[in-house]
């Protein structure tokens, strides 16, 4: 298998993922599931509640496995952890133990750099998300509007060329959601790297995508793809009321409702 | 308990009073709170002793048995300037001190050591998990005959009642509190690029520290109920064997004061403990428990 220069940064080819639940039943998360993500693009996968969205970011880092199919990254098969790749997490996943800027370090440290240039970079990072005066604050000191900037600091400075991020501000309020938007598009024009985005709410989507993933309600496949042909630099909290932006909302959430029913129906039933 | 939020009630202060009125009214509050939880406790100590020695004098209850609060003081000052019928209370002291304190280190260092092992390799945790239930199902005091035994009178027998005391508790939460690690942070540390030893150090071990620290807790004071049994058994030096003494001699005032002196040192320890914990956990919104 030649590596190719210029292959895709994330191919999924008919990928399934089956596991097994508890109680010795096997379930399946994902099913012929394709989907590309060329260099640089931005993607966004949305889907109902469960359907297997999350399981398809951990395909990518190899966290898990797939039962049939291929992933590829960077034109080469997923072996193990790729140190190429950051992730964003849904929950918060700093170290509580250790100050803001002790998480920052935290990767280049694991990385096996000096302690002084993990230092120098962690400052640098700090102040890219405006956090310099909370250096030495726990995470618990802090918002989660905060400790979300912290998490994208911590993972930013690994330089990762694949950024997967997995709803990755659902938990905050709308106003800092909001900002926090600005502040990933900012950051990723800058790093220039591949972004997958999973998420439930479709106009978070819309707003920072090049493409939208559509999924199927479990066990998910792509049910369509859209191209967000908005302008960039976009900017997130005037965007929702642009006509286009309209547009795309109302034709994707036909798309989705479907889904959203069906997930919905099944969990009553 | 004296840091618990003061509200300010409506109504309590008129329209205009200034916030540095209210800051000094609400200081005030709680200082008089601290002094009524103060008061409280001594008197309920007070009230305590007191009774206790009316009821011996009284002859309410018999103090062969049940000695005085005076005759424990006067055996305990009796112990500290002439020393015990054994040598020099501070020997003994120093004896049961060092055999619970090398047995509570010894015995929580391998219990982290194997309890995290265990924790992070499945497979391992279940081989020995059943040798673990069958040996943690012995009453541990029932060791001590045989520790003596084998290990004769001295400080050796002590020391390994102490370490299988303490091991077990540090074990089970060492074990438990890495199980509890929280998954996300676990896979984000990865994805950072830790090692699995980084992980181990610097994820998983802090993580279960909250776990580790409660059992440490509890587990000096089995320390030195190790010691102590140990002594009881067989032992020529402790203040297990004035216990044991006393009891021989039917002196009650002696086995009470034996009994008072091990207290101090538990809560001494124990003192100290929070206070390493407090410093090493500074990270945590809150305690998880009260340091009084």
């Amino acid at each position: 298998m030649a590596i190719e220069k210029n292959a895709p940064a994330i191919e999924l080819i008919n990928v399934s993922r089956r596991f097994l639940s508890p109680t010795g039943k096997s379930l399946t998360a994902l099913r012929d599931f394709t989907m590309t993500v060329q260099r640089g693009e931005f993607v966004a996968v949305v889907g109902p509640t469960g359907c297997g969205k999350s399981t398809t970011l951990n395909l990518v880092t190899g966290l898990a496995s797939p039962s049939a199919g291929e992933v590829r990254v960077m034109g080469a098969p997923v072996k193990g952890i790729d140190p190429r790749i950051g992730f964003v997490f849904q929950s918060d996943a700093l170290f509580p133990w250790r100050t803001v800027i002790d998480n920052v370090m935290a990767g280049p440290l694991f990385r096996g750099k000096a302690k002084s240039e993990a230092t120098a970079a962690a400052r640098d990072w700090l102040a890219r998300v405006g956090l310099s005066r909370f250096e030495q604050h726990y995470p618990h000191q802090l918002s989660g509007g905060m400790r979300k900037r912290v998490a994208l600091a911590q993972t930013f400075i690994n330089g990762p060329e694949i950024l997967l991020m997995d709803e990755p501000f659902s938990a905050l309020d709308v106003q800092t959601r909001v900002l926090m938007h600005e502040e990933l598009l900012r950051l990723w024009s800058e790093a220039k790297a591949s972004v997958v985005f999973v998420t439930h709410d479709l106009e978070e989507a819309i707003a920072l995508a090049d493409k939208v993933y559509v999924l199927t309600a479990g066990p998910a496949t792509v049910k369509s793809v859209y191209t967000i042909d908005l302008p960039r630099p976009r900017v997130v909290a005037d965007i929702r009321y642009e006509q286009s932006f309209i547009d795309y909302s109302r034709t994707i959430w036909a798309d989705l409702k479907e889904e959203v029913e069906t997930s919905y129906a099944r969990a009553a039933a | 308990m004296t840091d618990a939020a003061i509200d300010i009630r409506a109504g309590a202060f008129k329209p205009g009073t200034s916030d540095a009125e209210i800051e000094a009214a609400a200081a005030k509050t709680s200082q008089r709170r601290r002094r009524t939880v103060i008061f409280w406790r001594v008197a309920i100590l007070l009230a305590f002793l007191g009774l206790w020695e009316i009821a011996a004098r009284q002859a309410w209850i018999d103090p062969f048995f049940y000695a005085m609060p005076s005759a424990i003081a006067q055996r305990l000052y009796e112990w500290t300037t002439e020393g015990t019928s054994e040598g020099p209370l501070w020997y003994h002291l120093y004896v049961t001190m060092e055999e619970s304190v090398i047995g509570f280190v010894t015995g929580s260092v391998a219990g982290i050591i194997i309890g995290v092992a265990l924790g992070r390799n499945r497979m391992a945790a279940d081989i020995f998990s059943i040798y673990i239930k069958v040996i943690n199902s012995i009453p541990r005091v029932v060791l001590a005959p045989i520790f003596i035994m084998i290990l004769g009178l001295g400080l050796a027998s002590k020391v390994a009642l102490a370490f299988v005391m303490v091991f077990f508790v540090v074990f089970h939460n060492a074990f438990q509190g890495v199980r509890e690690a929280d998954r996300a942070m676990i896979a984000n540390a990865r994805i950072l690029g830790a090692s699995n030893w980084q992980l181990t150090r610097s994820v998983i071990v802090p993580s279960a520290m909250s776990w580790i620290f409660a059992s440490l807790h509890v587990s000096f004071g089995f320390a030195i109920i190790g010691a102590i049994v140990g002594e009881f058994v067989g032992s020529r030096y402790g203040i297990g064997l004035l216990i044991n003494i006393a009891k021989g001699s039917f002196d009650a005032a002696g086995m009470y004061a034996a009994i008072v002196i091990v207290m101090v040192v538990a809560l001494g320890a124990e003192y100290l403990m929070t206070m390493v914990e407090d410093r090493l956990a500074k990270w945590r919104p809150q305690p998880l428990h009260e340091t009084q």
